[in-house]
């Protein structure tokens, strides 16, 4: 369909006011991490002072170092049971109580944090009160991330698996491999960007998460968002803002590095496939 | 060719148990077994440290004890049934206004090159990889007296509106607001009703609105007649997406709500962290997933809907 003029500069304008305000936050964020002044919203020139304090910031440091352990945990367990939840949903259609397992597939995706944080911790409570484990701390935590991630993993490789050619399973099976060695040489290197966005995304999500956090935490176990959230509860704070830039960096340049591996091994592929179709 | 752990593993996924068996087990153990435990914890009655328990065996007598006392309170205390009402207004605003957002923006991404296409889609997710809790604190600056956007507002005289569609208590005064709480949730879940969207639109079939037009409607009757309600399961999936998760939100309301802006997440939250009073932490949380219930039984078959269909 042919677009008028007046339609395409509106499509312009209206794509760019929202990109400008899903960005916005962010820019500034990162302005004022370099703002010299002890009021955050009033610009009094470029310093790096807030970047050295934090430095110095031990509690911020602490929660830093437990949350990055939390995130690893989480996306490496959340891209195991995701992949195992996409495989039942998408390799099997009938089984005893399918309806119930995609349904708490997808549940954690939009049930609030506050509930499943509360229920999970007063299970565990009980559990504890029972057999006087676990205690809350680090792995109580990763416990609560891992039931989201799944959520968000088992969606993403889901999509994937089911845009899949499954004759190349079929394939790949006639000419004699075992199950176990078609998942390993034929599904696995398809699915494997989505395996890695699944990664990724379980990461942040879990780098991220205050709820679930403050729920499973114990005495000694907190995490950078719960120390962030703390400082933001009681107003504007410098430090939270340079903290912020460093974590746009990071976050800037993993997502350039896997988006650009991922194309390339996207190539190759793509390549090798035409390559063989010619053969 | 070794057997390994891997190979038996696998082996079972003939079997299917392993590949069922374990999600579902971890499922079941971890996230709906704990709903039938603060089930039990909402009826329960507090006894210095332990609850009591629910059924009890004495001289040869069982006897099941229900306390129903919370939700009973929860009907009586204005506080409670004011803020389960100001959590779905101000969720049904927020979904109202992604929709009214996210729509023309996804409609826009599915129709613009295809070469463009993939860079547009990038840049709605790339938010999503920066911290969301990091975001709405940056809107706390923005709002706040000398803040851009407070400049902005108030500069061009918008605030007058809002304070006469009664977002805001007095002109000039953005956070700490019904409109700042709206702000921050409508940009958090602005992706989340993007996202379904574009990929239902992206998929249609443009050739239906050709043969509209050839038939004589014009661009917007076929807009409404055609694409519109060919996207109805990329609007729910989106509304539900945005909904029912703004219910409960309670990060939100915590950084950028104020006063009047009593939503049940932070109600909740209160009662287990300030007050230590678990049974009536329960019995809200229990309330709020009924309050839920219907959208996440509406989301669940559309979000499985969606699945068996791109087969």
């Amino acid at each position: 369909m042919k677009a008028s003029a007046t339609g395409r500069w509106v499509a312009r304008a209206w794509l760019f006011a929202g990109y400008l305000f899903l960005y916005l936050p962010i820019v500034a964020l990162v302005l004022y991490s370099f703002n010299d002044s002890p009021i955050p919203n009033v610009w009094r020139g470029f310093t790096l002072k807030w970047y050295t304090a934090l430095a110095s910031d031990t509690e911020m440091l602490a929660g830093l170092w437990l949350s990055l352990k939390i995130a690893l945990l989480t996306a490496c367990g959340s891209v195991v049971l995701g992949t195992l939840a996409a495989f039942a949903l998408v390799k099997y259609k009938r089984f005893f109580g399918r309806t119930l397992f995609s349904g708490m597939v997808n549940a954690p995706l939009v049930m609030p944090e506050v509930v499943v944080g509360l229920s999970l911790l007063l299970m565990l409570v009980s559990i504890q009160r029972a057999i006087g484990f676990p205690e809350r701390g680090m792995m109580t935590i990763w416990l609560g991330h891992l039931l989201l991630g799944m959520a968000y993993a088992t969606v993403i490789v889901q999509s994937r698996l089911q845009d899949l050619n499954p004759q190349l399973e079929e394939a790949a099976m006639d000419l004699g491999a075992r199950p176990s060695r078609v998942f390993w040489l034929v599904t696995l290197p398809m699915i494997a960007q989505s395996l890695a966005s699944a990664w990724l995304l379980t990461f942040t999500l879990s780098l991220d998460d205050v709820v679930l956090s403050a729920f499973l935490s114990g005495p000694g176990s907190t995490t950078m968002p719960l120390v962030i959230f703390s400082r933001a509860r009681l107003g504007l704070n410098p430090s939270v803002n340079a903290v912020a830039t460093l974590i746009v960096v990071i976050v800037a340049i993993g997502i350039l590095v896997a988006s650009y591996l991922i194309a390339r091994a996207e190539r190759q592929r793509t390549l090798e496939m035409s390559a063989a179709a010619r053969g | 060719m070794k057997t390994g752990f891997f190979d038996r593993f696998i082996g079972a996924w003939r079997g299917r148990h392993g590949v069922i068996g374990a999600p579902f087990l971890w499922l079941l153990l971890f996230f709906l077994f704990p709903f039938f435990i603060v089930l039990k914890i909402s009826v329960s009655e507090m006894e210095a440290v332990q609850f009591k328990d629910l059924v009890t065996l004495k001289d040869g007598v069982l006897s099941l004890q229900l306390k129903l006392g919370n939700y009973v309170f929860i009907t009586e205390d204005a506080l409670y049934w004011r803020s389960y009402l100001a959590s779905v207004k101000y969720a049904f605003i927020t979904t109202l206004l992604c929709l009214a957002i996210g729509y023309p923006f996804a409609y826009f991404m599915a129709r613009a090159k295809a070469t463009v296409q993939p860079t547009l889609l990038m840049l709605v997710m790339l938010p999503f990889w920066t911290s969301f809790l990091l975001r709405v604190y940056a809107w706390k600056g923005l709002l706040s007296t000398d803040g851009w956007v407070h400049d902005l507002v108030v500069g061009m005289g918008l605030d007058q509106l809002l304070f006469m569609l009664g977002m805001i208590p007095a002109p000039g005064k953005l956070m700490n607001t019904p409109f700042s709480l709206v702000l921050g949730m409508t940009y958090t879940y602005l992706p989340f009703m993007i996202l379904p969207l574009y990929g239902n639109l992206a998929k249609m079939d443009l050739r239906l609105l050709e043969a509209a037009q050839d038939l004589g409607a014009s661009p917007w009757v076929a807009f409404w007649k055609i694409t519109v309600p060919l996207s109805k399961a990329g609007i729910i999936a989106g509304a539900m997406l945005v909904f029912i998760p703004c219910v409960g939100e309670f990060v939100i309301p915590e950084l950028l709500g104020g006063p009047e802006t009593l939503m049940i997440g932070r109600v909740m939250w209160d009662e287990f962290f300030s007050n230590n009073d678990w049974p009536m932490a329960s019995s809200v949380a229990v309330v709020m997933v009924l309050l839920i219930l219907v959208p996440l039984a509406i989301f669940s078959k559309y979000q499985a809907e969606a699945q068996e269909a791109r087969r």
